[in-house]
């Protein structure tokens, strides 16, 4: 319990008893499935067998089935990593840092925020492995000791600094996860019978709900969140450094790490709100989930997309300042150059819609949320887009300079990839409560209300 | 009746027991039940449980077995034969003519397989070059399409029922009087043109023709008709101070290239005199050795005639000819032409019996003669005569010709339409080929008799005069073909093996030209040996003119039509006369100046293509001398404005899987103008509305953005300062609060990697690069590059590990960046061969994250193809672009149907360099092989590796000798001595990647007067 200012709002709507939020939460969990959740599911799994598919196709025929070039080794394959390692940045930034900022009105979110966080990183890690040449070899990259069979891989390479740090957060952000569910499910546990229970007794880890196991249990939490804190900077540091380190004319820029981790946070957040508007929906829980929550959110997005806007406008004034002409021409030839269209749609998506925001009724409107949201989104994907395809199709040599456009295989493997996303998200929504239920239950009553309420 | 059989004597009896079983195929019923029962798990026979766990045991093991690599057995030498280790090549001197192009060569076998040719340093003319076509002739010996018998209309026959046939047939001829004909190229072979003697001595109604496909027949008319001799002269392109070519490709196609490319770069390689030679060029299209003139000047086709004139006028001929409005560029070409009386040379690539003699008189006003021009030693590389040809045809006409014999020809595909060979064959009676396929006018023949691969060949050939080489076989004849020569015999009743009657030939008729030396098997096996023996040259002469120049003035005057848009028809530096077409290599070779593989296009000047609405891949119909192609538009700067051209070779139907059906025939259009087949006609070029065609280019971005990539500078800035075009790159640092500029290397932030023996390098003189592509042919051959073919090429997905950048000067600003992408109406060319660089600071090995490519101790970026896992980040951070990636397996892949996909084909690859598969990254490797292997070698004679002894395959295939390869840490190499020269620089050198090669600026001889 915490002490709030009665002048608040309220961040639970609908003066919910907590058996109300019991029920409310469980409901997704133990009823059956409407046909909204199975027409959703339907077509994820159709997208992403699709995708897989096309996997297959490229693993079994050669990354040649993609559009890449002499010039252009990346494309789709990276944009797509880096896109969904963005999304997945909103979660753990939401339970790790606002954790420590102890801002409460993350609890009604932050279950489904790292559910998406660890959905979007399982995405994401594929892609580095199926853009190989030789992907049955990936393990490779893995300091394995000589006696395997190996040799030592080279630790000045940043996508090995990638494999660290992608395993890394997906292990750290999944414990976290999966600790802060176990209260809930010995709650789902304590409510089921038969199979159900026996399956969510396992899964909740024989939780009592004394008060050793609360101690231990924000012992824990605080530990994880002390220790996600430095990872939400660090993951897209270094995934920036991807870029950074090389000496492409575009890429090699010191500013990337700063404007990655903005951008991976802006990205995150406007897709937790994508899902968020959705799921409140059809879940049912828009007393959980209410216009507080989105226009938080959204102030958080108006902050990051002009960090993201300023560090757009950061390189090209740094390009002129420069005075390197390779560098100078990298920037106009983004602008103004073949790809001029991929350019303008991230400034259009990035820059101007999120500033929108800045108008309280549009910041307020759900519908008006949920469009800007999904432009942040694309726009999020034409940056990356844009830093390594018109980087790379025109570098130092223009003897070399050539054009990209993709094949269906890689379309194909991106909707997959969404595919896959929404699949495992609809499952979670299933199976998991989406929202953190005990800890929501610290808020439901302010301090300046006290009731006396039956528990549970 | 049928016999009946019993199965026993239970059905004979009729047994019922018999009967009830007779039709199940299992007399007992297989003990399922027992197995599946429980009760049978007590007993002995195997219970589900066992049955579950054999299977088990049995989908493991067949998995398990299935994982094995199939094993490919070697099979060792029972005998092993003299000469061969396996492991170590054998190198046998041999000569390239194939009627069209001469190389003396080496040959490198290995395992008794021919992989890859040299050039011959013991050769005077060739010095060692190679051309792509040369190069490439290697792999035309594991072609498929090549004919494995003889054959008789078409179907397989036996040699001797062949020679039966063909024997009769001719003697049946020669009792009724009937006129016999042999059609050849051009023979450069004596002992080749005594078997004809011999054969026209058994048949005397036998006449030899010679006929090229791109003919020089003017020019041994005009000769006739100067000076009295029926020959090309040969030139010396290293003694012109001053060389103006009108229309002459002297350096890739005209007479001999691979000796004028290298006399050439001979007199424009600068050393402390600083001097070289000056090169104009007066053309119509833009050919690759006009892309290497000092200055270059764009007239009409037509207009050739007249700038001859106007050059005649102005260096003070005698002739009443009218004046012509000249190009007022040409008047200055005069201008410097007088002031280098004796130093000059002339040459006209025209085929008109006019042209040629006004050439002729041109260089005798010039002194030219015994300077730069020999007539003397004369060349024999050309003796087609068109006229012989026009009369031929004619003859086969009226159905006088009873018997063709054709030898290295292919008529039907390189007559233009109008002569209507294919009729004209028809009404011969015993038509015999040599051809090595069932080509376009072989399939027409009645015999086709294969003739062996040259590689498979005993010959001989006199290039020039007093300059003799011998053709060995290098490997036993693939194929049931042989020689040619051979058959002639065979066919005149001498039966002797062509090899017996050649050494017969050079012990009667050379051995005893030349004094002291030796035996004759000395003599013999030393001229095996070398490949080569070289005679003293007869002193060249001056040469006054004879006979009359008027009537050829008239004629030029009157056949004057510069009006209208005209096609000009060229061959191209990779497949030249097309007689290779249907190699692939020759066919992924990207043009040097368009840069575009895989096809023929219609070259059309940037301003027509203006005018007449046309982009680049526009399908366009071209008429011309009554014929009518299509071909897709290239957008070509450098083009005389109302000039269109379309290049030989490609449009072949029958040349095999990789040439046909590619782009549109242009020797269909050529003309018969005055007697002469002239590479020229008056066209219209209309639009059609087929939809775009796609063209495979490597290059599509033509200049250099302002970016200071291909140094260069002016001969005359040159010589006031040695670094004239290549000033110290230098990184502006702040130092004590003031800006000073610091080099590259001297602001690094990165550890120096140590070379305690070698440190391996290269220099390329832009200076002598002309741009052939001999070494991008030669790299594919050496280290086993896979071709990708056209649509791969489109993706730009090239596998080359060596290319030659060509840039196009702009007239843009340079702050104009949009501008700057177009180039000049007629530019300035240079070309720039790029490979790996081998950086010793490599981005490339920093960023790979399994340490695939390293460096190593003598300097090299090596590539560990096995430990590659393809991420290509090292591609994404080579600011040099040169790494390849295989995005698809590119052997024993239908999809990539070319050499690598058959048994044959895969005879040409290199066993020291693996076969790259699926997903890794490769490039160029400095040969390591070569240098591994004259490493090894220096171990063993103990001692230390002498400079030049090692030679990558680039180097060596140079014609012009353009690139040195060497030790940076052997003081006296070459190569150190380079590093010194104020032309040196680095690509890229503000990178501070270190590269070890190293380039040296591109100094053009621009005369100020001159554009």
């Amino acid at each position: 319990m915490q002490h709030e200012a009665s002048i608040r709002e309220p961040l639970i709507l609908g003066n919910k008893s907590y058996h109300q939020a019991t029920e409310d939460i469980c409901r997704p969990v133990e009823g059956k499935a409407n046909k909204y959740w199975w027409a959703a599911f339907i077509i994820s799994v159709c997208t992403m067998l699709w995708g897989m598919g096309a996997i297959a196709y490229t693993i079994g025929t050669g990354i040649g089935t993609w559009g890449l070039n002499k010039t252009v080794g990346w494309a789709w394959d990276i944009t797509n990593f880096v896109w969904w390692i963005g999304i997945g940045h909103a979660g753990t930034l939401i339970s790790a840092i606002l954790l420590l900022f102890r801002q409460k009105w993350r609890l009604s979110i932050n279950r489904s925020a790292e559910a998406m966080t660890i959905f979007a990183v399982m995405c994401a890690g594929l892609f580095p492995i199926i853009h190989m040449g030789r992907p049955w070899l990936g393990y490779w990259v893995l300091p394995l000791p000589n006696q395997f069979g190996s040799l030592w891989v080279n630790f000045n390479s940043p996508l090995l600094w990638d494999v660290f740090a992608i395993s890394t957060y997906f292990s750290v952000s999944l414990v976290f996860w999966y600790l802060g569910l176990i209260p809930d499910l010995a709650t789902i546990r304590d409510r089921a019978n038969g199979l159900r229970k026996k399956i969510y007794s396992i899964l909740s880890f024989g939780w009592k709900g004394s008060a050793k196991d609360w101690s231990r249990y924000e012992e824990v939490s605080l530990i994880l969140a002390g220790l996600s804190t430095p990872l939400v900077l660090s993951v897209h540091t270094i995934v920036s450094m991807d870029f950074a380190t090389s000496l492409v004319p575009g890429w090699h820029t010191t500013i990337f790490p700063p404007y990655f981790v903005a951008g991976a946070i802006f990205s995150g957040f406007a897709m937790v709100l994508t899902l968020m508007l959705i799921a409140r929906k059809v879940l049912n829980l828009e007393d959980y989930i209410t216009v507080q929550h989105v226009e938080l959110m959204n102030k958080i997005i108006i902050l990051t997309g002009s960090i993201v806007g300023i560090a757009y406008i950061t390189e090209f004034f740094m390009a002129w300042y420069s005075q390197v002409k390779y560098e100078q021409y990298a920037f106009i030839n983004r602008a103004f150059g073949p790809y001029f269209w991929a350019y303008w749609a991230m400034m259009t998506c990035n820059v101007i819609t999120p500033q929108l925001f800045w108008f309280k009724k549009i910041r307020t409107s759900l519908t008006a949320t949920f469009i800007i949201s999904i432009f942040v989104n694309i726009g999020m994907w034409f940056e990356r887009f844009v830093i390594i395809v018109t980087s790379l199709h025109r570098d130092y040599l223009p003897s070399s300079w050539t054009m990209y456009s993709p094949t269906w295989v890689e379309i194909g493997i991106y909707l997959g990839t969404i595919g896959l996303f929404f699949t495992l998200f609809l499952l979670f929504a299933r199976v998991f409560p989406v929202i953190a239920l005990s800890e929501l239950k610290t808020i439901l009553k302010p301090t300046s209300a006290p009731k006396k309420e039956h528990h549970g | 009746m049928e016999k009946k059989y019993w199965k026993g004597l239970e059905e004979l009896r009729n047994d019922a027991e018999f009967v009830k079983h007779k039709n199940n195929e299992f007399s007992e019923l297989l003990p399922l039940d027992e197995i599946f029962t429980t009760k049978a798990e007590n007993s002995t026979s195997t219970n589900r449980r066992d049955f579950l766990k054999f299977m088990g045991f049995g989908i493991a093991a067949a998995t398990l077995a299935a994982c094995e690599t199939p094993v490919k057995k070697a099979i060792p030498y029972v005998v092993r034969p003299e000469e061969v280790n396996p492991g170590t090549p054998n190198y046998y001197a041999s000569t390239y003519a194939d009627g069209h192009d001469f190389c003396s060569i080496l040959v490198k076998t290995r395992e008794g397989r021919p992989i890859k040719v040299d050039g011959n340093d013991l050769c005077s003319l060739t010095k060692g070059g190679t051309s792509a076509r040369v190069q490439a002739s290697v792999l035309s010996l594991y072609d498929s399409g090549r004919l494995k018998t003889p054959t008789i209309n078409g179907e397989e026959a036996a040699w001797a029922k062949v020679d039966q046939q063909i024997t009769k047939e001719l003697s049946d001829i020669a009792v009724a009087g009937g006129k016999v004909r042999i059609l050849s190229s051009s023979i450069i072979s004596p002992s080749t043109k005594a078997v004809i003697a011999e054969f026209v001595a058994k048949y005397p109604t036998t006449k030899h023709v010679t006929y090229d496909a791109v003919s020089h027949s003017a020019m041994i008319t005009a000769n006739e008709e100067n000076f009295g001799k029926a020959v090309l002269p040969t030139y010396a392109f290293n003694k012109a101070e001053l060389l103006v070519s009108v229309g002459a490709d002297f350096l890739t196609n005209w007479i001999s290239p691979i000796e004028n490319s290298y006399q050439y770069a001979q007199k424009r390689k600068l050393d402390e005199s600083k001097t070289m030679s000056r090169h104009i060029q007066i053309e119509s299209m833009l050919s690759l050795t006009g892309s290497n003139a000092d200055t270059r000047i764009r007239i009409a086709p037509g207009d050739v005639g007249a700038t001859l004139l106007a050059l005649y006028n102005k260096l003070g001929g005698s002739s009443s000819a009218p004046s012509f409005d000249a190009h007022e560029e040409v008047n200055k070409v005069a201008a410097e032409l007088a002031a280098a009386k004796g130093k000059a040379l002339l040459v006209c690539g025209s085929n008109d019996h006019a042209h040629q003699v006004l050439t002729n008189v041109i260089n005798v006003l010039l002194e030219s003669y015994g300077n730069t021009i020999d007539l003397d030693n004369p060349s024999y590389i050309r003796q087609g005569r068109d006229a012989e040809m026009t009369q031929l045809v004619n003859d086969m006409q009226g159905g006088e010709v009873k018997a063709l014999i054709m030898y290295n020809t292919n008529p039907a595909y390189t007559l233009p339409t109008s002569m209507k060979f294919e009729d004209a064959i028809k009404k011969v009676g015993l038509t015999v080929s040599f051809a090595d396929r069932a080509d376009e006018t072989a399939s027409m023949a009645k015999y086709i008799c294969p003739d062996h691969h040259y590689l498979e060949s005993w010959n001989d050939a006199m290039p020039r005069a007093g300059i003799l080489t011998l053709t060995q076989p290098t490997i036993a004849p693939i194929f049931k073909t042989r020689a040619a020569q051979e058959s002639l015999l065979k066919w005149a009743g001498n039966d002797t093996n062509y090899y017996d009657y050649m050494r017969n030939q050079w012990r009667t008729n050379t051995y005893p030209t030349l004094q002291g030396a030796g035996t004759f098997e000395s003599f013999w096996n030393q001229s095996l040996q070398n490949g080569i023996i070289e005679m003293d040259a007869r002193p060249a002469t001056f040469y006054t003119l004879q006979g009359d120049l008027s009537r050829h003035i008239t004629s030029i005057v009157g056949n004057k039509k510069s009006e209208g848009i005209a096609l000009v028809i060229y061959e191209k530096t990779g497949l030249g006369n097309g007689n290779q077409a249907n190699n692939p290599w020759l066919q992924e070779l990207p043009d040097p100046v368009t840069k575009i593989t895989w096809d023929n296009y219609l070259c059309v000047s940037p301003a027509m293509a203006k005018e007449k609405g046309l982009r680049q891949g526009n399908v366009v119909e071209v008429k011309a001398n009554g014929q009518t192609v299509k071909a897709p538009v290239v957008v070509q700067p450098g083009l005389h404005v109302n000039t269109v051209a379309l290049a030989v070779g490609y449009g072949r139907t029958m040349a095999g899987k990789v040439a046909n059906n590619i782009g549109a025939n242009a020797y269909s259009m050529v003309s018969l103008v005055n007697g002469t087949f002239q590479m020229m006609a008056a066209a219209e070029v209309n639009k059609t509305l087929d939809a775009d065609y796609a063209l495979a280019s490597t290059q599509t971005h033509h200049t250099m953005m302002g970016r200071a990539l291909l140094k260069e500078s002016t001969l005359a800035e040159y010589k006031q300062d040695a670094r004239a075009g290549n000033p110290p790159v230098l990184i502006p640092v702040m130092e004590d609060h003031k800006q000073v500029g610091k080099a590259p290397k001297d602001v690094t932030l990165w550890a120096e990697h140590e070379f305690p023996n070698h440190h391996w390098g290269m220099s390329i003189d832009l200076n002598s690069c002309i741009g052939c592509g001999s070494c991008v042919v030669a790299c594919s051959a050496e280290n086993n590059v896979p071709v990708v073919g056209k649509d791969e090429v489109m993706r730009s997905r090239e596998m080359h590990w060596m290319r030659i950048d060509r840039y196009y000067s702009s007239d843009a600003d340079a702050n104009d960046l949009k501008g700057m992408e177009t180039a000049s109406e007629n530019p300035k060319v240079a070309f720039q061969p790029v490979m790996c660089q081998h950086c010793n600071h490599a981005p490339c090995e920093t960023v790979c994250p399994v340490a695939a490519t390293t460096h190593s101790h003598d300097g090299m970026n090596q590539m560990a193809y096995n430990r590659c896992v393809g991420t290509r980040y090292c591609a994404n951070n080579c600011p040099f672009k040169v790494r390849r990636f295989n995005w698809f397996k590119y052997s024993d892949n239908d999809q990539f149907d070319y050499n690598m996909n058959d048994d044959l084909g895969k005879m040409v690859l290199n066993p020291d360099v693996v076969v790259r598969s699926r997903g890794v990254m490769e490039k160029c490797s400095l040969c390591v092989q070569r240098i591994q292997y004259s490493k090894l070698t220096a171990k063993k004679e103990k001692r230390k590796i002498r400079d030049g002894e090692i030679n990558t395959a680039c180097a060596q295939s140079c014609p012009t000798k353009a690139i040195t390869f060497g030790d940076y840490n052997d003081k006296n190499s070459k190569l150190a001595a380079s590093t010194v020269d104020e032309r040196s620089y680095q690509l890229l050198e503000e990178l501070d990647v270190r590269p070890n090669v190293l380039y040296k600026t591109k100094i053009r001889n621009i005369n100020p007067n001159q554009a």
